[in-house]
Protein backbone atom coordinates (compact mmCIF):
# COMPACT_ATOMS: atom_id res chain seq x y z
CA UNK A 1 0.00 0.00 0.00
CA UNK A 2 2.42 2.88 1.01
CA UNK A 3 4.24 2.53 -2.61
CA UNK A 4 0.56 3.59 -3.78
CA UNK A 5 1.07 7.03 -2.71
CA UNK A 6 4.94 6.94 -3.20
CA UNK A 7 6.93 9.14 -2.51
CA UNK A 8 7.87 10.97 -5.44
CA UNK A 9 3.96 11.50 -5.78
CA UNK A 10 3.57 13.02 -2.21
CA UNK A 11 6.68 15.47 -3.32
CA UNK A 12 5.19 16.61 -6.42
CA UNK A 13 1.86 16.72 -4.82
CA UNK A 14 3.12 18.70 -1.56
CA UNK A 15 5.65 21.19 -3.97
CA UNK A 16 4.27 20.83 -7.05
CA UNK A 17 6.69 21.85 -10.29
CA UNK A 18 5.92 24.96 -12.48
CA UNK A 19 2.88 25.84 -9.97
CA UNK A 20 1.24 29.03 -10.83
CA UNK A 21 -0.10 31.81 -13.83
CA UNK A 22 1.83 33.02 -16.06
CA UNK A 23 1.06 37.03 -16.63
CA UNK A 24 0.93 36.44 -20.75
CA UNK A 25 0.80 33.22 -21.80
CA UNK A 26 0.54 32.10 -25.69
CA UNK A 27 -1.81 28.80 -24.72
CA UNK A 28 -4.13 28.97 -21.76
CA UNK A 29 -6.39 25.89 -21.61
CA UNK A 30 -8.12 24.77 -18.30
CA UNK A 31 -10.65 21.89 -17.74
CA UNK A 32 -12.74 20.18 -15.15
CA UNK A 33 -13.35 16.56 -14.71
CA UNK A 34 -17.04 16.57 -13.53
CA UNK A 35 -16.65 13.60 -11.56
CA UNK A 36 -14.39 14.63 -9.00
CA UNK A 37 -14.20 18.60 -9.04
CA UNK A 38 -10.82 18.61 -10.22
CA UNK A 39 -10.15 21.54 -12.39
CA UNK A 40 -6.79 21.92 -14.00
CA UNK A 41 -5.20 25.00 -15.94
CA UNK A 42 -2.41 25.28 -18.16
CA UNK A 43 -0.43 28.29 -19.07
CA UNK A 44 2.44 28.14 -21.57
CA UNK A 45 4.78 30.41 -23.09
CA UNK A 46 6.39 30.15 -26.54
CA UNK A 47 9.60 30.43 -27.29
CA UNK A 48 10.14 33.37 -30.57
CA UNK A 49 9.68 30.42 -33.38
CA UNK A 50 6.07 29.98 -31.72
CA UNK A 51 6.74 26.15 -31.51
CA UNK A 52 8.88 25.25 -28.48
CA UNK A 53 7.63 25.56 -25.02
CA UNK A 54 9.62 28.18 -23.10
CA UNK A 55 8.05 28.00 -20.07
CA UNK A 56 4.72 26.34 -18.66
CA UNK A 57 2.62 26.91 -15.24
CA UNK A 58 0.17 24.91 -13.68
CA UNK A 59 -3.05 25.74 -11.53
CA UNK A 60 -6.29 24.58 -9.84
CA UNK A 61 -7.80 22.13 -7.50
CA UNK A 62 -7.42 18.34 -7.22
CA UNK A 63 -6.12 15.18 -5.86
CA UNK A 64 -2.73 13.90 -5.75
CA UNK A 65 -2.69 12.05 -8.12
CA UNK A 66 -4.20 14.82 -10.98
CA UNK A 67 -1.71 17.42 -8.92
CA UNK A 68 1.67 14.96 -9.24
CA UNK A 69 0.57 14.04 -12.85
CA UNK A 70 0.25 17.86 -13.74
CA UNK A 71 3.71 18.37 -12.10
CA UNK A 72 5.73 15.72 -13.75
CA UNK A 73 3.66 17.08 -17.08
CA UNK A 74 4.71 20.33 -16.69
CA UNK A 75 8.78 19.13 -16.24
CA UNK A 76 8.26 16.80 -19.15
CA UNK A 77 6.65 19.52 -21.97
CA UNK A 78 9.10 22.63 -20.93
CA UNK A 79 11.75 22.54 -24.19
CA UNK A 80 9.59 20.61 -26.45
CA UNK A 81 8.12 21.43 -29.85
CA UNK A 82 4.13 21.21 -29.97
CA UNK A 83 4.20 18.51 -32.33
CA UNK A 84 6.04 16.55 -30.12
CA UNK A 85 3.24 17.51 -27.06
CA UNK A 86 0.60 16.59 -29.70
CA UNK A 87 2.07 12.99 -29.94
CA UNK A 88 2.23 12.22 -25.99
CA UNK A 89 0.23 9.60 -25.37
CA UNK A 90 -1.14 8.39 -21.99
CA UNK A 91 1.45 5.47 -21.85
CA UNK A 92 4.14 8.39 -21.72
CA UNK A 93 2.14 10.23 -18.64
CA UNK A 94 1.41 6.65 -17.10
CA UNK A 95 5.23 6.15 -16.98
CA UNK A 96 6.12 9.11 -15.24
CA UNK A 97 3.17 8.42 -12.65
CA UNK A 98 4.61 4.45 -12.18
CA UNK A 99 1.36 3.97 -11.26
CA UNK A 100 -1.26 1.42 -11.82
CA UNK A 101 -4.75 3.11 -11.58
CA UNK A 102 -8.27 1.88 -12.21
CA UNK A 103 -10.74 3.45 -15.11
CA UNK A 104 -11.83 6.28 -12.18
CA UNK A 105 -8.48 7.07 -11.13
CA UNK A 106 -7.10 7.02 -14.70
CA UNK A 107 -9.30 9.95 -15.06
CA UNK A 108 -7.42 12.00 -12.37
CA UNK A 109 -4.02 11.12 -13.72
CA UNK A 110 -4.86 12.17 -17.26
CA UNK A 111 -6.59 15.30 -16.79
CA UNK A 112 -3.56 17.55 -17.11
CA UNK A 113 -2.35 16.14 -20.69
CA UNK A 114 -5.84 16.65 -21.68
CA UNK A 115 -5.77 20.20 -20.97
CA UNK A 116 -2.21 20.21 -22.38
CA UNK A 117 -3.36 18.41 -25.95
CA UNK A 118 -6.71 20.74 -26.42
CA UNK A 119 -4.79 23.61 -25.58
CA UNK A 120 -2.11 23.00 -28.06
CA UNK A 121 -4.55 22.24 -30.15
CA UNK A 122 -6.88 24.83 -29.90
CA UNK A 123 -3.76 27.86 -30.34
CA UNK A 124 -2.55 25.74 -33.79
CA UNK A 125 -6.27 25.52 -35.18
CA UNK A 126 -5.58 21.97 -36.00
CA UNK A 127 -8.32 20.35 -37.98
CA UNK A 128 -7.45 16.94 -36.47
CA UNK A 129 -8.43 18.46 -33.19
CA UNK A 130 -8.29 15.50 -30.23
CA UNK A 131 -11.55 14.30 -29.73
CA UNK A 132 -12.76 14.61 -25.70
CA UNK A 133 -11.33 11.01 -24.97
CA UNK A 134 -7.97 11.47 -26.89
CA UNK A 135 -5.92 10.08 -24.07
CA UNK A 136 -8.00 7.28 -23.06
CA UNK A 137 -7.61 4.03 -25.45
CA UNK A 138 -10.63 3.33 -27.20
CA UNK A 139 -10.86 -0.24 -26.32
CA UNK B 1 -31.28 -6.13 17.84
CA UNK B 2 -29.82 -7.84 14.85
CA UNK B 3 -27.35 -10.18 14.64
CA UNK B 4 -24.69 -8.43 11.83
CA UNK B 5 -21.84 -11.95 12.44
CA UNK B 6 -24.61 -13.74 10.91
CA UNK B 7 -26.55 -12.02 8.49
CA UNK B 8 -22.94 -11.69 6.77
CA UNK B 9 -22.58 -15.40 6.25
CA UNK B 10 -25.59 -14.77 4.18
CA UNK B 11 -23.48 -12.41 1.43
CA UNK B 12 -20.82 -14.29 -0.23
CA UNK B 13 -19.45 -11.29 -1.60
CA UNK B 14 -18.11 -9.91 1.91
CA UNK B 15 -15.69 -13.53 2.16
CA UNK B 16 -13.90 -11.40 -0.25
CA UNK B 17 -10.47 -9.78 0.10
CA UNK B 18 -8.85 -6.65 -1.34
CA UNK B 19 -5.48 -5.65 -2.00
CA UNK B 20 -5.35 -8.61 0.75
CA UNK B 21 -7.29 -7.42 3.43
CA UNK B 22 -10.46 -8.33 3.93
CA UNK B 23 -13.22 -6.64 2.16
CA UNK B 24 -15.16 -3.71 4.69
CA UNK B 25 -17.78 -2.21 2.50
CA UNK B 26 -19.20 0.87 3.66
CA UNK B 27 -20.69 2.32 0.29
CA UNK B 28 -24.03 0.85 0.46
CA UNK B 29 -25.65 4.21 -0.24
CA UNK B 30 -24.28 3.48 -3.81
CA UNK B 31 -25.21 -0.22 -4.06
CA UNK B 32 -25.55 -3.06 -1.70
CA UNK B 33 -24.58 -6.17 -1.63
CA UNK B 34 -26.51 -9.48 -2.24
CA UNK B 35 -27.97 -12.03 0.27
CA UNK B 36 -27.60 -15.51 -1.37
CA UNK B 37 -30.79 -15.58 -1.34
CA UNK B 38 -31.25 -12.99 -3.74
CA UNK B 39 -28.43 -14.70 -6.25
CA UNK B 40 -30.37 -18.06 -5.85
CA UNK B 41 -33.69 -16.31 -6.98
CA UNK B 42 -31.70 -15.36 -10.26
CA UNK B 43 -30.19 -18.69 -11.00
CA UNK B 44 -33.62 -20.31 -10.26
CA UNK B 45 -35.25 -18.34 -12.73
CA UNK B 46 -33.15 -18.64 -15.72
CA UNK B 47 -32.38 -22.52 -14.98
CA UNK B 48 -35.77 -23.70 -14.10
CA UNK B 49 -38.61 -21.05 -15.99
CA UNK B 50 -37.03 -18.68 -18.14
CA UNK B 51 -40.28 -17.57 -20.31
CA UNK B 52 -41.82 -14.31 -21.80
CA UNK B 53 -45.18 -13.08 -19.26
CA UNK B 54 -48.26 -12.09 -19.68
CA UNK B 55 -48.51 -14.33 -23.39
CA UNK B 56 -47.47 -17.34 -23.50
CA UNK B 57 -49.77 -20.09 -22.19
CA UNK B 58 -47.60 -23.03 -21.80
CA UNK B 59 -46.20 -24.15 -17.76
CA UNK B 60 -42.87 -22.01 -18.01
CA UNK B 61 -44.56 -18.41 -19.61
CA UNK B 62 -47.62 -19.56 -16.45
CA UNK B 63 -44.89 -19.89 -13.84
CA UNK B 64 -42.99 -16.82 -14.77
CA UNK B 65 -45.95 -14.46 -15.18
CA UNK B 66 -46.79 -15.90 -11.68
CA UNK B 67 -43.60 -14.58 -10.05
CA UNK B 68 -43.53 -11.60 -11.51
CA UNK B 69 -46.95 -10.37 -10.06
CA UNK B 70 -45.93 -12.16 -7.40
CA UNK B 71 -43.17 -10.06 -7.17
CA UNK B 72 -45.06 -7.28 -7.91
CA UNK B 73 -47.54 -7.78 -4.61
CA UNK B 74 -44.44 -8.56 -2.46
CA UNK B 75 -43.16 -5.30 -2.98
CA UNK B 76 -46.51 -3.26 -2.66
CA UNK B 77 -47.24 -4.96 0.89
CA UNK B 78 -43.63 -4.44 1.89
CA UNK B 79 -44.42 -0.31 1.22
CA UNK B 80 -48.14 -1.16 2.33
CA UNK B 81 -49.60 -0.05 -0.86
CA UNK B 82 -53.55 -1.09 -1.09
CA UNK B 83 -52.83 -2.83 -4.37
CA UNK B 84 -50.38 -4.38 -6.91
CA UNK B 85 -52.14 -2.42 -9.83
CA UNK B 86 -50.02 0.98 -7.55
CA UNK B 87 -47.03 -1.02 -8.74
CA UNK B 88 -45.05 0.39 -11.53
CA UNK B 89 -41.63 -2.18 -12.53
CA UNK B 90 -39.33 0.75 -13.86
CA UNK B 91 -35.30 0.21 -13.79
CA UNK B 92 -34.35 2.37 -10.57
CA UNK B 93 -35.35 5.40 -9.13
CA UNK B 94 -34.20 7.48 -12.25
CA UNK B 95 -36.31 6.62 -14.34
CA UNK B 96 -39.35 6.25 -12.01
CA UNK B 97 -39.24 9.75 -11.38
CA UNK B 98 -38.28 10.58 -14.98
CA UNK B 99 -41.78 8.57 -15.84
CA UNK B 100 -43.66 10.91 -13.67
CA UNK B 101 -41.75 14.07 -15.06
CA UNK B 102 -42.40 13.00 -18.59
CA UNK B 103 -46.06 11.57 -18.43
CA UNK B 104 -47.17 13.56 -15.05
CA UNK B 105 -45.45 16.18 -15.84
CA UNK B 106 -46.03 17.13 -19.60
CA UNK B 107 -50.00 16.69 -18.83
CA UNK B 108 -50.23 19.19 -15.77
CA UNK B 109 -47.78 21.48 -15.45
CA UNK B 110 -47.64 24.18 -17.29
CA UNK B 111 -46.18 27.74 -18.26
CA UNK B 112 -45.98 29.40 -14.96
CA UNK B 113 -46.61 26.46 -12.77
CA UNK B 114 -44.04 26.16 -9.78
CA UNK B 115 -42.65 22.68 -8.64
CA UNK B 116 -40.25 22.79 -5.57
CA UNK B 117 -37.17 20.61 -4.74
CA UNK B 118 -35.04 20.92 -1.85
CA UNK B 119 -31.29 21.49 -2.03
CA UNK B 120 -30.11 18.16 -0.85
CA UNK B 121 -31.78 16.66 -3.84
CA UNK B 122 -29.70 13.66 -5.91
CA UNK B 123 -29.35 14.72 -9.33
CA UNK B 124 -32.13 12.09 -10.55
CA UNK B 125 -34.56 14.05 -8.52
CA UNK B 126 -33.21 17.61 -10.43
CA UNK B 127 -32.76 16.63 -13.57
CA UNK B 128 -35.65 15.29 -14.73
CA UNK B 129 -37.79 18.42 -13.29
CA UNK B 130 -35.10 20.94 -15.42
CA UNK B 131 -35.91 19.06 -18.51
CA UNK B 132 -39.74 19.85 -18.11
CA UNK B 133 -39.52 23.02 -16.52
CA UNK B 134 -37.09 23.97 -19.67
CA UNK B 135 -40.63 22.17 -21.93
CA UNK B 136 -42.82 23.91 -20.51
CA UNK B 137 -41.88 26.97 -19.21
CA UNK B 138 -42.58 26.05 -15.35
CA UNK B 139 -40.79 27.48 -12.47
CA UNK B 140 -37.96 25.53 -10.05
CA UNK B 141 -38.48 26.57 -6.28
CA UNK B 142 -35.69 25.21 -3.53
CA UNK B 143 -35.87 24.54 0.01
CA UNK B 144 -33.12 25.59 2.01
CA UNK B 145 -31.08 23.61 4.60
CA UNK B 146 -30.37 24.73 7.94
CA UNK B 147 -26.59 24.31 9.14
CA UNK B 148 -27.42 20.81 10.24
CA UNK B 149 -28.40 19.71 6.94
CA UNK B 150 -31.99 19.38 7.83
CA UNK B 151 -34.48 21.00 5.55
CA UNK B 152 -36.21 24.38 6.64
CA UNK B 153 -39.81 23.11 6.77
CA UNK B 154 -41.63 25.13 9.13
CA UNK B 155 -39.76 28.14 9.91
CA UNK B 156 -39.95 31.27 8.01
CA UNK B 157 -37.07 32.02 5.67
CA UNK B 158 -34.37 33.58 7.35
CA UNK B 159 -31.62 36.58 5.49
CA UNK B 160 -29.12 34.84 3.38
CA UNK B 161 -30.57 31.25 4.28
CA UNK B 162 -32.45 29.27 1.94
CA UNK B 163 -36.22 29.63 1.63
CA UNK B 164 -38.42 27.48 3.40
CA UNK B 165 -41.48 25.38 2.55
CA UNK B 166 -43.81 27.01 4.41
CA UNK B 167 -42.72 30.63 2.79
CA UNK B 168 -42.85 28.91 -0.81
CA UNK B 169 -46.21 27.45 -0.44
CA UNK B 170 -47.61 30.35 0.71
CA UNK B 171 -46.01 32.71 -2.11
CA UNK B 172 -45.87 30.69 -4.53
CA UNK B 173 -49.75 29.35 -3.30
CA UNK B 174 -51.56 27.59 -6.35
CA UNK B 175 -49.33 27.57 -9.09
CA UNK B 176 -47.28 24.99 -7.02
CA UNK B 177 -48.24 21.56 -8.90
CA UNK B 178 -45.52 19.45 -6.98
CA UNK B 179 -43.36 18.73 -4.40
CA UNK B 180 -40.50 16.42 -4.70
CA UNK B 181 -37.94 15.86 -2.09
CA UNK B 182 -35.80 12.77 -1.42
CA UNK B 183 -36.94 11.02 1.71
CA UNK B 184 -32.76 10.57 3.11
CA UNK B 185 -30.30 12.67 1.66
CA UNK B 186 -27.76 10.40 0.13
CA UNK B 187 -25.00 12.70 1.35
CA UNK B 188 -26.64 13.88 5.31
CA UNK B 189 -28.24 10.81 6.36
CA UNK B 190 -31.23 13.66 7.06
CA UNK B 191 -34.29 11.71 7.30
CA UNK B 192 -36.68 14.37 5.76
CA UNK B 193 -40.26 13.96 7.73
CA UNK B 194 -42.14 13.05 4.34
CA UNK B 195 -45.51 12.47 6.68
CA UNK B 196 -45.68 16.07 7.85
CA UNK B 197 -44.39 17.46 4.40
CA UNK B 198 -47.48 15.91 2.87
CA UNK B 199 -50.04 16.71 4.73
CA UNK B 200 -48.49 21.01 4.27
CA UNK B 201 -48.46 19.96 0.42
CA UNK B 202 -51.40 18.86 0.42
CA UNK B 203 -53.31 21.78 2.31
CA UNK B 204 -51.80 24.11 -0.85
CA UNK B 205 -53.41 22.01 -3.02
CA UNK B 206 -50.05 20.11 -4.99
CA UNK B 207 -48.61 16.47 -4.93
CA UNK B 208 -46.01 15.49 -3.32
CA UNK B 209 -42.98 12.90 -4.64
CA UNK B 210 -40.86 11.20 -2.41
CA UNK B 211 -37.37 9.89 -3.48
CA UNK B 212 -37.28 6.90 -1.46
CA UNK B 213 -33.72 5.35 -3.28
CA UNK B 214 -32.52 6.03 0.60
CA UNK B 215 -35.41 5.50 2.68
CA UNK B 216 -36.77 2.42 1.46
CA UNK B 217 -33.76 0.21 1.84
CA UNK B 218 -32.74 1.33 5.35
CA UNK B 219 -36.20 2.58 6.95
CA UNK B 220 -39.67 1.11 7.36
CA UNK B 221 -41.59 3.07 4.68
CA UNK B 222 -44.96 3.15 4.99
CA UNK B 223 -46.84 4.88 1.75
CA UNK B 224 -50.75 5.02 3.82
CA UNK B 225 -48.84 6.56 6.78
CA UNK B 226 -47.01 8.85 4.44
CA UNK B 227 -49.63 9.65 2.28
CA UNK B 228 -47.49 10.73 -0.33
CA UNK B 229 -48.27 10.81 -3.97
CA UNK B 230 -45.56 9.32 -5.70
CA UNK B 231 -42.92 6.93 -4.36
CA UNK B 232 -39.43 5.92 -6.21
CA UNK B 233 -37.00 3.43 -5.52
CA UNK B 234 -34.54 1.19 -6.63
CA UNK B 235 -33.75 -2.60 -5.93
CA UNK B 236 -30.10 -2.46 -6.26
CA UNK B 237 -29.85 -0.42 -2.83
CA UNK B 238 -32.11 -2.63 -1.14
CA UNK B 239 -30.46 -6.19 -1.38
CA UNK B 240 -31.70 -6.55 -4.89
CA UNK B 241 -30.10 -6.79 -8.13
CA UNK B 242 -29.87 -3.79 -10.26
CA UNK B 243 -31.75 -3.12 -13.00
CA UNK B 244 -35.35 -3.04 -11.51
CA UNK B 245 -36.66 -0.03 -9.66
CA UNK B 246 -40.42 1.20 -8.71
CA UNK B 247 -43.31 4.26 -8.96
CA UNK B 248 -45.46 3.59 -6.65
CA UNK B 249 -48.15 6.41 -6.63
CA UNK B 250 -51.80 6.63 -6.13
CA UNK B 251 -54.28 4.84 -8.76
CA UNK B 252 -56.22 7.46 -9.80
CA UNK B 253 -53.03 9.50 -10.48
CA UNK B 254 -52.05 6.60 -12.46
CA UNK B 255 -54.99 6.13 -13.91
CA UNK B 256 -54.84 9.72 -15.22
CA UNK B 257 -51.60 9.96 -16.32
CA UNK B 258 -51.15 9.27 -20.13
CA UNK B 259 -48.50 5.77 -21.07
CA UNK B 260 -44.64 7.15 -20.94
CA UNK B 261 -43.85 3.92 -23.68
CA UNK B 262 -45.01 2.59 -26.43
CA UNK B 263 -44.98 -0.51 -27.43
CA UNK B 264 -46.04 -4.57 -26.24
CA UNK B 265 -47.70 -5.67 -23.42
CA UNK B 266 -49.04 -1.49 -22.18
CA UNK B 267 -52.24 -2.08 -24.56
CA UNK B 268 -55.16 -3.48 -25.10
CA UNK B 269 -55.82 -3.86 -28.29
CA UNK B 270 -53.89 -2.17 -31.37
CA UNK B 271 -55.25 -0.49 -34.19
CA UNK B 272 -52.58 1.10 -37.20
CA UNK B 273 -53.64 4.53 -35.88
CA UNK B 274 -53.95 4.50 -32.72
CA UNK B 275 -54.05 1.87 -30.08
CA UNK B 276 -56.48 0.94 -26.55
CA UNK B 277 -54.22 1.37 -23.16
CA UNK B 278 -53.86 -1.61 -20.70
CA UNK B 279 -55.21 -1.51 -16.93
CA UNK B 280 -52.60 -0.64 -14.57
CA UNK B 281 -49.79 -1.11 -13.78
CA UNK B 282 -49.25 -2.61 -17.13
CA UNK B 283 -49.95 0.41 -19.04
CA UNK B 284 -46.60 1.92 -17.97
CA UNK B 285 -44.51 -1.60 -18.56
CA UNK B 286 -44.00 -1.72 -22.53
CA UNK B 287 -41.89 -4.43 -23.67
CA UNK B 288 -40.58 -7.39 -22.09
CA UNK B 289 -39.91 -6.12 -18.69
CA UNK B 290 -37.23 -6.88 -16.35
CA UNK B 291 -38.45 -10.50 -14.90
CA UNK B 292 -35.21 -11.56 -13.39
CA UNK B 293 -34.67 -9.09 -11.41
CA UNK B 294 -38.58 -7.94 -10.37
CA UNK B 295 -38.07 -11.98 -9.06
CA UNK B 296 -34.61 -10.69 -7.48
CA UNK B 297 -35.97 -7.91 -5.83
CA UNK B 298 -38.76 -9.72 -4.37
CA UNK B 299 -36.27 -12.08 -2.67
CA UNK B 300 -34.35 -9.44 -1.20
CA UNK B 301 -37.71 -8.17 0.06
CA UNK B 302 -38.13 -11.44 1.80
CA UNK B 303 -34.81 -10.80 3.85
CA UNK B 304 -35.16 -7.75 4.50
CA UNK B 305 -39.01 -8.54 5.59
CA UNK B 306 -37.61 -11.57 7.89
CA UNK B 307 -35.16 -9.12 9.94
CA UNK B 308 -37.42 -6.31 10.14
CA UNK B 309 -37.16 -2.91 8.74
CA UNK B 310 -37.29 -1.65 12.35
CA UNK B 311 -34.57 -3.92 13.43
CA UNK B 312 -32.56 -2.86 10.10
CA UNK B 313 -33.31 0.79 11.13
CA UNK B 314 -32.17 0.67 15.03
CA UNK B 315 -28.92 -1.80 14.06
CA UNK B 316 -27.63 1.52 11.21
CA UNK B 317 -28.83 4.17 13.86
CA UNK B 318 -26.73 2.27 16.49
CA UNK B 319 -23.82 1.76 14.24
CA UNK B 320 -23.86 5.75 12.94
CA UNK B 321 -24.11 7.02 16.60
CA UNK B 322 -20.97 4.67 16.88
CA UNK B 323 -19.24 6.03 13.65
CA UNK B 324 -19.91 9.65 14.07
CA UNK B 325 -18.68 9.19 17.83
CA UNK B 326 -15.09 7.03 15.95
CA UNK B 327 -14.82 9.84 13.65
CA UNK B 328 -14.73 12.66 16.11
CA UNK B 329 -11.38 11.41 17.28
CA UNK B 330 -9.71 11.85 14.07
CA UNK B 331 -8.28 15.84 14.25
CA UNK B 332 -9.13 17.84 10.92
CA UNK B 333 -12.72 16.00 10.80
CA UNK B 334 -15.39 17.27 9.17
CA UNK B 335 -18.56 16.04 9.21
CA UNK B 336 -21.52 17.02 7.20
CA UNK B 337 -25.58 16.55 8.01
CA UNK B 338 -27.22 16.50 11.32
CA UNK B 339 -26.38 14.62 14.71
CA UNK B 340 -27.12 11.40 15.78
CA UNK B 341 -29.94 11.45 17.90
CA UNK B 342 -31.74 13.80 15.44
CA UNK B 343 -35.53 14.08 15.65
CA UNK B 344 -37.76 12.06 15.10
CA UNK B 345 -35.65 8.55 13.52
CA UNK B 346 -31.98 9.81 13.59
CA UNK B 347 -29.83 10.23 11.20
CA UNK B 348 -29.38 7.79 8.67
CA UNK B 349 -26.46 5.68 8.03
CA UNK B 350 -24.57 7.85 5.76
CA UNK B 351 -21.81 9.89 7.44
CA UNK B 352 -19.83 12.15 4.70
CA UNK B 353 -16.99 14.10 5.65
CA UNK B 354 -13.53 15.87 4.63
CA UNK B 355 -10.39 16.21 6.01
CA UNK B 356 -10.09 19.61 5.88
CA UNK B 357 -8.35 22.67 8.17
CA UNK B 358 -8.89 26.62 7.71
CA UNK B 359 -11.50 25.50 4.52
CA UNK B 360 -8.52 23.73 2.90
CA UNK B 361 -8.50 20.11 1.84
CA UNK B 362 -5.93 18.51 3.97
CA UNK B 363 -6.46 15.18 1.53
CA UNK B 364 -8.71 15.07 -1.38
CA UNK B 365 -11.58 12.64 -0.82
CA UNK B 366 -10.43 10.84 -3.81
CA UNK B 367 -6.85 10.26 -2.45
CA UNK B 368 -8.70 9.21 0.65
CA UNK B 369 -11.08 6.61 -1.20
CA UNK B 370 -7.74 5.07 -2.35
CA UNK B 371 -5.76 4.95 0.45
CA UNK B 372 -9.02 3.02 2.14
CA UNK B 373 -9.28 1.20 -0.82
CA UNK B 374 -5.45 -0.53 -0.07
CA UNK B 375 -6.57 -1.11 3.27
CA UNK B 376 -9.57 -3.28 2.20
CA UNK B 377 -12.05 -0.04 2.65
CA UNK B 378 -15.22 0.43 -0.25
CA UNK B 379 -15.88 4.07 0.97
CA UNK B 380 -17.59 6.84 -2.58
CA UNK B 381 -15.56 9.94 -2.74
CA UNK B 382 -16.96 13.12 -5.29
CA UNK B 383 -19.98 15.05 -5.16
CA UNK B 384 -22.47 11.65 -5.06
CA UNK B 385 -24.95 13.03 -7.64
CA UNK B 386 -25.56 16.30 -5.76
CA UNK B 387 -23.09 18.73 -7.19
CA UNK B 388 -25.36 21.63 -5.59
CA UNK B 389 -25.72 20.16 -1.97
CA UNK B 390 -21.83 19.89 -2.22
CA UNK B 391 -21.19 22.74 -3.30
CA UNK B 392 -23.41 24.17 -0.75
CA UNK B 393 -21.12 23.07 1.72
CA UNK B 394 -18.37 25.16 -0.41
CA UNK B 395 -16.14 22.09 -0.82
CA UNK B 396 -15.17 19.83 -4.32
CA UNK B 397 -15.80 16.69 -3.09
CA UNK B 398 -17.03 14.86 -0.13
CA UNK B 399 -15.73 11.36 1.50
CA UNK B 400 -18.61 9.35 2.24
CA UNK B 401 -18.83 6.11 4.24
CA UNK B 402 -22.69 4.46 4.04
CA UNK B 403 -23.77 1.11 6.61
CA UNK B 404 -26.32 -1.56 5.54
CA UNK B 405 -26.98 -4.56 7.55
CA UNK B 406 -24.45 -6.34 7.30
CA UNK B 407 -21.64 -3.91 8.75
CA UNK B 408 -20.08 -3.92 11.96
CA UNK B 409 -18.75 -1.47 14.98
CA UNK B 410 -15.37 -3.42 14.36
CA UNK B 411 -15.29 -2.40 10.65
CA UNK B 412 -15.77 1.48 11.77
CA UNK B 413 -12.97 0.84 13.93
CA UNK B 414 -11.15 -0.26 10.57
CA UNK B 415 -12.11 3.03 8.72
CA UNK B 416 -10.68 5.13 11.49
CA UNK B 417 -7.75 3.71 11.54
CA UNK B 418 -7.19 3.86 8.14
CA UNK B 419 -8.00 7.56 8.28
CA UNK B 420 -5.30 7.75 10.85
CA UNK B 421 -2.99 6.18 8.29
CA UNK B 422 -3.73 8.47 5.55
CA UNK B 423 -3.17 11.11 7.49
CA UNK B 424 0.55 9.81 8.30
CA UNK B 425 1.16 8.84 4.57
CA UNK B 426 0.14 12.74 3.83
CA UNK B 427 2.29 13.30 6.53
CA UNK B 428 0.08 14.91 9.10
CA UNK B 429 0.55 14.25 12.70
Amino acid sequence: MDDFYREEILEHYTHPHHYGTLAHPDISHEEQNPLCGDQVRFDIQLDDDQQTVQDVRFSGVGCAISKASASMLSDLIVGKKLDEIKALTKDDVMDELGLDLGPVRLKCALLPLKVVKAGVYGLSGDPDQPSDDDTQDEW
Amino acid sequence: MLNAQSIRADFPILQRQVHGKPLVYLDNAATSQKPEAVIQALTDYYRRYNANIHRGVHTLAEEATAAYEDARRKVGRFINARSPREVVFVRNTTEAINLVAASWGRANVHQGDVIILSEMEHHSNLVPWQLLAQATGAQLEFIGLDDQGRLLVGHPALPGSGQSLDHLLAAHGERVKLVSLSGMSNVLGTINPVADIARQVHEAGALLLVDGAQSVPHLPVDVRAIDADFLAFSGHKMLGPTGIGVLWARPAILEAMPPYMGGGDMIKSVGLLSSEWNELPHKFEAGTPNVADAIGLAAAVDYLTGLGMNQVHAHEHELTAYALDRLAAVPDLQIYGPPAADRPLGRGGVVSFNLIKDGELLIHPHDLASILDHEGIAIRAGHHCAQPLVEHYCVPAMARASFYVYNLEQEVDTLVEALLKARRIFGLK
